[in-house]
């Protein structure tokens, strides 16, 4: 487990070592390219601001007035029908629409049931297995201005039922 | 669609609250979300701005173009109608590899460079291409191996085996990102015989 930690540390200086280094040998002028690639990162920031905004008031205004758990208590049927555990319904839902909130749901089961019980590996996994929806979804196509986005909301979804399905039978198998 | 979800939350949402006798709390929350808004962004300055800077270096060196040699032909079948050439390839590879690494923000320097090239030979503007909803359903369903932020978590919350989910994160995440090239694939199939 430490090695596992380990190298997750090391990944980003490792990463941007050899990038660098790779740079240099390439006898490019690093530096300015540096530069370049800030400039470039601003711009991006600039472009995605007003989009975050719309996304961060949208999802509060859902939290705040108490709709996001609602949504989730009418959910709750289905999931049990689903055989999804009633405590992961609200992950579910929320995790399409925030990280954060997602996140808060789960460390909430974890103080609950506990951080190895059925239902924390459950969440855990799920977490791990799935992005936010609603957010990558607007955040990337609001950048080139595209409103109609066709089969990516469908495919997303599957994907990420998909994730859902595959948390539940492998804690299943696992315990 | 994006139109309708957010006009349901925003409106849904204050009428809702109407109801639930949180209508107070709105203007608060709208106030709060907007400035959280806004630190993140400064936040983003920052590390997409790095990212960016590493990723330009990246690029310009050659080095993602030599990757995306090796890498092109296991993704030429998930974009089969994405031309060989295309400016594209090098961001689409960058931000897999990035993301897989678990790199987050330097995967989300390349992803949105990407969807700028995808979009200059979108030959209907404001419409999505097949690649650009292929290339995010694909990081939708997250390619990310190694789930570090929720083991650090785990053993913040007293897990007496915090990395036990490495192996079924590792399968699940498999299995959502399979579940969804398949999809991609047929749905682009579709497309080609009509």
């Amino acid at each position: 487990m430490k090695m596992i930690l380990f190298l997750s540390d090391i990944i980003v200086p490792l990463f941007i070592f050899y990038i660098v280094l790779y740079g240099f040998f390439a006898k490019l002028d690093i530096f300015s390219v540096f530069l370049e690639g800030v400039k470039k990162g601003f711009q991006t920031v600039v472009e995605i601001a007003p989009t975050l905004i719309a996304l961060l008031v949208s999802v509060g205004i859902l939290r705040a007035s108490g709709l996001m758990e609602f949504i989730c208590q009418i959910l709750k049927p289905v999931g049990t029908v689903l055989k999804i555990p009633v405590p992961i319904i609200p992950v579910i839902f929320i995790r399409l629409f925030s990280s954060s909130a997602a996140t808060s749901v789960v460390l909430d089961i974890f103080k609950q049931y506990g951080t190895d019980s059925e239902i924390g590996l459950i969440a855990s996994i799920l977490m791990s297995c799935t992005e936010t929806v609603f957010y990558t979804m607007s955040v990337y196509f609001m950048t080139v201005n595209i409103k109609k986005t066709r089969f990516t909301l469908s495919g997303a979804l599957l994907a990420t039922f998909a994730g859902v399905i595959a948390s539940i039978v492998f804690v299943g198998i696992l315990l | 669609m994006i139109e309708y979800i957010w006009f349901f939350m925003v409106a849904g949402g204050i009428v809702f609250s109407a109801f639930s006798g949180n209508i107070d709390q709105i203007t608060v929350c709208t106030v709060d979300s907007a400035k959280e808004a806004i630190n993140l962004c400064i936040m983003m300055l920052g590390v997409l701005g790095m990212w960016s800077g590493i990723m330009e270096i990246a690029v310009q060196s050659g080095l993602i173009e030599e990757i995306s040699k090796k890498i092109k032909p296991v993704l030429e079948f998930i974009f089969p109608n994405l031309p060989s050439d295309h400016k594209a390839w090098e961001y689409i590879v960058g931000n897999m590899t990035a993301n897989i690494m678990g790199l987050g923000m330097g995967a989300t320097a390349f992803g949105i460079q990407a969807m700028k090239e995808l979009d200059k030979t979108n030959p209907q503007k404001g419409v999505a291409t097949d690649e650009m909803c292929v290339f995010l359903i694909i990081n939708i369903s997250s390619l990310q191996l190694v789930p570090v932020n929720m083991i650090a978590y785990r053993m913040q919350y007293g897990s007496v085996n915090p990395t036990q989910i490495i192996a079924p994160a590792f399968l699940a995440t498999s299995i959502s990102t399979i579940v969804a090239i398949l999809y991609c694939m047929i749905r682009q199939r579709k497309r080609r015989k009509i």
